[in-house]
């Protein structure tokens, strides 16, 4: 895969990882396209590179803050007395 | 190798406000954020796992509900489901169609799809009835497992930690046996766009409650649902002497 197909399926998962943010879809998609548009002009393949991959750790990052979220809901809402 | 049956349903989203329909018959659904109950969300997960540990080789997600119960069966499938059989019931049979109703369908699938092994939640975020895996163990005769936080497979059974008042209970169980997820079994995996599109590749069949021979006729009529007590405003007492008075008058110490 080109990098800019990289770059646009990395911005694809992010805006669908979004859909559930606790702000709300559109707090986050204004703040995802604003920093995808600040580093735009960027041309070094290798800071693209490093770009690319704090991306993909967002992402884990965002899914590791939704299962946190949930299970910490569920386990006050059933478990703690 | 094992054949795997998970239930899931669809319930209205756990960090969504629940809101009560003025007219007191339930609560508002429509327009609101629906989505796989967590607890169900933890058995496909335990599923997806003995698949990928090679104890089990094809997982088959169910779920009773209106047309929208297909939208959490892709997302069992996204997750690692290889096929779904939606069982629809909608309108006023979905109202009152209760744990009795489901497990019948979940046994009878069970018995057509021959599968040894059933995993479901525990119990499901919106009615909490905490039912359906002790009732579908009841009706097709098998061993269950209840409140599972630990599932290991041994030779011809399965050994499975359980939480109880207090601690952990480990039993054996012979295969097949029936299991209801806890809330630390494990931790479910997000369902990736990819594998969303790769899901609607997936097979999906579609059965009636009438096709598996089940009747739904309600068992129960629902008279009122009503919102919890709102919790009373507390007061700020100037100092202990008044807290003191304040606590023996209403009888706590």
């Amino acid at each position: 895969m080109t990098q800019k197909a990289r770059i646009i399926e990395l911005y694809k998962k992010l805006l669908h990882l979004g859909r559930d943010y606790p702000s709300g879809y559109e707090f986050f998609r204004v703040r995802l396209h604003n920093s995808f548009m600040r580093n735009s002009k960027e041309t070094d393949p290798e800071k693209i590179e490093k770009m690319i991959d704090h991306g993909h750790y967002i992402a884990k990052e965002l899914e590791a803050l939704y299962m946190m979220k949930k299970y910490r809901t569920l386990k006050r809402r059933y478990y703690d007395k | 190798m094992a054949r795997v049956l998970v239930g899931v349903k669809r319930v209205i989203d756990y960090a969504v406000k629940i809101r009560v329909k003025p007219d007191k018959t339930g609560v508002v659904t429509e327009g609101i954020k629906h989505s796989m109950n967590p607890f169900d969300e933890i058995a496909v997960e335990e599923a997806v796992r003995l698949k990928e540990k090679k104890i089990a080789n094809e997982i088959i997600a169910v779920s009773c509900g209106p047309a929208q119960a297909q939208d959490v069966l892709r997302t069992a499938l996204a997750m690692g489901a290889d096929k779904a059989i939606h069982v629809e019931v909608s309108g006023q049979d979905y109202e009152t169609l209760q744990p009795i109703h489901v497990s019948k369908i979940l046994a009878k699938i069970a018995q057509n799809e021959k599968a040894d092994l059933i995993i479901v939640g525990k119990q499901a975020i919106d009615d909490d009835c905490n039912q359906t895996a002790q009732m579908t163990a009841g009706f097709l005769d098998w061993p269950q497992a209840t409140f599972a936080s630990k599932i290991d497979k041994e030779e011809n059974h399965i050994v499975v930690k359980r939480e109880v008042d207090g601690g952990l209970e480990t039993i054996k169980c012979k295969l097949p046996a029936v299991i209801s997820a806890d809330l630390r079994l494990n931790e479910p995996r997000y369902a990736t766009l990819p594998n969303i599109m790769k899901a609607k590749k997936k097979p999906l069949t579609k059965l009636t409650p009438k096709d598996l021979g089940v009747d739904t006729s309600p068992r129960i009529q629902i008279l009122k649902v009503e919102d919890p007590p709102v919790r009373q405003a507390g007061t700020i007492v100037p100092d202990v002497d008044t807290l003191i008075v304040k606590l023996k008058e209403q009888g706590h110490i």
